[in-house]
């Protein structure tokens, strides 16, 4: 693996075969999440995003919600104390219907300038969970760990 | 061609595994950066980039006046799922790690 610092703004795209409320629903309700998203169940609601993941429960701020094209919401690290210290990031969900039946969800975490543990650790974790919620839309079950 | 077809192309081409590399190191950066750091005409670094983009590999966003390119590696991480976890992971990393070390003691 490089030593690089990780990236303050990343960048993540994922064509999927299925319709654009079918990712929206994916991305914003826990009985899909826990199924790619590391086993958290996450629900955006009322303006909050709520995770759980064992003994860890956390929430961030919704700061755009627009179904089924457009989802930004603030990132803490609730699933990991050290990470959690730093400051909170930015999550950007793009969705957008290319036709034929595909969908295009792009992803940006930006504004990690002052979170570089964050960043480091997302940097991996972002390709897992997009190519788990293409599985799991596509086949309808999850990818075998 | 399907999406695996592309990615497998457009990696097969070693400056086009080179920009990859670049924008590992640093992501966000204009044709005119990448540009600098290669023996290649501006036309042909487009015509490298335009063929990740086709693939996935590469994404671009706007920013002001310019155009930003960002690695994507869900592509990767897709081939990865498909063809590595399911046959070999184990066997793979056992040998990936072997080459490490020869090539650290060498």
């Amino acid at each position: 693996m490089s030593t690089m610092a990780a990236q303050a703004t990343q960048v993540y795209a994922v064509f999927v075969r299925a319709t654009p409320e079918q990712v929206w629903d994916a991305i914003t309700k826990p009985e899909f999440t826990e199924k790619y998203f590391f086993g958290a169940r996450i629900e955006v609601r009322d303006g909050r995003r709520r995770s759980q993941l064992g003994e860890f429960d956390w929430e961030e701020e919704v700061l755009e919600a627009d179904r089924p094209h457009r989802l930004v919401h603030r990132w803490n690290a609730g699933y990991d104390p050290e990470l959690a210290s730093e400051d909170a990031s930015r999550v950007t969900w793009e969705i957008e219907d290319t036709g034929n039946g595909v969908t295009k969800l792009t992803v940006v975490h930006d504004e990690l300038e002052a979170s570089p543990k964050t960043a480091e650790s997302v940097a991996g974790g972002w390709s897992y969970v997009l190519s788990g919620l293409k599985t799991l839309l596509e086949t309808g079950t999850p990818l075998q760990g | 061609m399907d999406d695996g077809d592309l990615v497998f192309k457009a990696l097969a081409d070693p400056t086009r595994r080179h920009l990859l590399d670049r924008l590992f190191e640093r992501d966000g950066r204009t044709l005119t950066e990448l540009e600098s750091e290669l023996e290649m005409t501006r036309f042909g670094v487009m015509k490298h980039l335009r063929v990740l983009e086709g693939a996935g590999l590469v994404v671009t966003r706007r920013s002001g006046r310019e155009k930003l390119h960002y690695l994507n590696p869900v592509p990767i991480r897709l081939i990865h799922d498909r063809w590595i976890t399911k046959y070999a992971e184990h066997r793979v990393a056992a040998l990936a790690d072997l080459k490490t070390e020869l090539e650290e003691t060498a």
